[in-house]
């Protein structure tokens, strides 16, 4: 049984449709990922899989019991909250200090326990989310643009963790990510959104369909875009009427 | 041992200092100082209607304030900005509610006491309500406690985890118009929200949990209300403001340590 599905599913916000007729699932231990332009309803789809958000039409379909670890885009923390990074690894289920010290060991983030959550730096405060959505064994991964924030390494370092989390624990991993190149390669399931799924399957299937190529540009031939980074290289737009994405992390 | 009203009113001030504690994180926290305020000034409007169809004070401060803490929820989000909306909400219900007592003829109404408190004419049936009120705030706050700070943290997170972010404000709207309804005869509708925030904000800098930060608050603020009885004795200051004007003392005190101990 999938974890999620939805089904035909539409979602409005204010007069203007986010999500129009979406049907997908979510598959135990696949690693998914969204790409889609900005505005394409990515965040959209997050909120719906979460439950956040309610569909205005269509059906969202979650296996019972399902546990979702959930890692936000980002967290702003009220200055006025005092939270040390061992007390927010129990929220909101409490967990014992040594499941704690064991979760941030693992994630490289041993000696940080007792800090601020304010004081981390961006890449320490990822891997502490991470932890936090790993401690209770999820069914279901879901990361909102992770590595925001990361540098080119510290991105790359970040999705081999993703990889890694997904063979010990064989959770499912949902996620939206604009480092096209990176991302694509490890996933099993890439689906291409822009208000609808304009195309879905594995990478290789994606990053050849003439719909992607119509949103990320035609002129890195595709399949070319999962493994090659060019910093500067043309693209011909004269099929692309969507502001796509690739353009901005490639500088 | 209820026969003395100076005990009477030091354990009405310790009953709202324990309660508004927990809350009054939560408003510090959530940033709700002026939802604070609007429902507590809606309080005085309570206090006329009660007064006027001679029904409970208790009761009319509670409807009112969760009425007012209901409308500005559902006003909030539809093309005003929030702040704006409860300052019109906070002072149009004060003045209505200084309206609204002035038709009141034939009933001598002591303004004074309901604006700022009149904790020394506490009675036994008002210790009951105030510590029966209180327990319920610190019981709802104590059993919803990691769903608050995890909704009050982010919201998604929040959904994520099975949690309904809206349930969780709906508790925290609850427990302030209980708040409000048991502290006007303490400290006055016009100082419930400093009773809220002030011994939270007190507590922050010496505190490295929200667990933490509960208990220094409660700390001070029962420190404020011991403290501000003795002062208002012995100098014959209104006694409400005294504990306020006490409280805001011990967040300087504990600012300057906070500097000194942590100096970042």
């Amino acid at each position: 049984m999938s974890l999620v599905s939805l089904k035909n599913v539409s979602v409005t916000m204010g007069s203007q449709a986010a999500l129009n007729n979406v049907s997908i699932s979510i598959e135990p231990g696949e690693i998914t990922t969204i790409v889609g332009p900005n505005g394409s309803g990515k965040t959209t789809l997050l909120r719906l899989v979460i439950g956040a958000l309610a569909a205005n039409s269509g059906e969202v379909i979650r296996a019972p019991g399902l546990n979702i670890g959930y890692v936000p885009q980002a967290l702003k923390i009220d200055a006025t909250l005092p939270m040390t990074v061992t007390r927010f690894l129990s929220l909101p289920k409490r967990h014992t200090p040594e499941d704690t010290s064991a979760a941030l060991a693992r994630a490289g983030a041993g000696h940080i326990a007792e800090r601020q959550i304010m004081a981390l730096s961006g890449g320490q405060f990822q891997r502490v989310l991470l932890a936090r959505a790993l401690l209770d064994q999820p069914q279901l991964l879901i990361l909102d643009e992770p590595t925001t924030g990361l540098d080119q390494p510290g991105a790359a370092a970040f999705y081999h963790q993703i990889e890694e989390v997904r063979r010990s624990l064989g959770c499912a991993v949902l996620m939206v990510s604009h480092d096209l190149h990176v991302v694509m390669s490890a996933s099993d399931k890439v689906i291409c959104l822009n208000g609808h799924v304009c195309c879905h399957g594995t990478p290789e299937v994606v990053a050849s369909a003439p719909e992607y190529r119509e949103l990320f540009g035609t002129g890195t031939q595709g399949t070319l875009a999962l493994y090659k980074h060019d910093h500067r290289h043309a693209h011909s737009h004269e099929n692309c009427d969507h502001e796509h994405d690739l353009e901005a992390h490639n500088v | 041992m209820f026969d003395d009203f100076m005990i009477r009113a030091t354990l009405a001030g310790l009953g709202l200092a324990l309660a508004a504690a927990p809350l009054g994180c939560f408003v510090v926290w959530r940033r709700m100082a002026y939802f604070g305020d609007a429902t507590a000034h809606a309080a005085i409007l309570g206090v006329a209607l009660a007064l006027a169809l001679n029904t409970s004070v208790f009761a009319g401060v509670l409807v009112l304030a969760l009425l007012m803490a209901g409308i500005v929820t559902s006003l909030s989000g539809r093309g005003y900005a929030v702040d704006t909306l409860l300052g019109v909400m906070a002072h149009s219900a004060l003045a209505l509610g200084l309206v609204a007592v002035s038709f009141l003829q034939g009933v001598r109404v002591d303004l004074m006491a309901w604006l700022f408190g009149d904790i020394l004419s506490v009675t036994r049936a008002d210790l009951a309500l105030i510590w029966g009120g209180g327990g319920l705030v610190a019981g709802l706050i104590a059993w919803r406690w990691q769903a608050l700070l995890t909704a009050t943290l982010n919201v998604d997170l929040a959904w994520a985890a099975g949690i309904n972010p809206r349930r969780e404000q709906q508790i925290l709207t609850l427990a302030l118009a209980v708040v409000v309804a048991v502290a006007i005869k303490v400290v006055g509708a016009l100082l419930i929200s400093a009773m809220l925030i002030i011994p939270a904000a007190a507590a922050r800098p010496l505190s490295r949990t929200p667990e933490a930060m509960v208990i220094f608050a409660a700390l001070a603020g029962g420190a404020a209300v011991l403290g501000g009885l003795q002062i208002s004795l012995f100098a014959d200051t209104p006694t409400g403001p005294t504990i306020i004007a006490t409280a805001a003392l011990i967040f300087l005190l504990s600012t300057a340590f906070g500097r000194v101990i942590r100096p970042k």
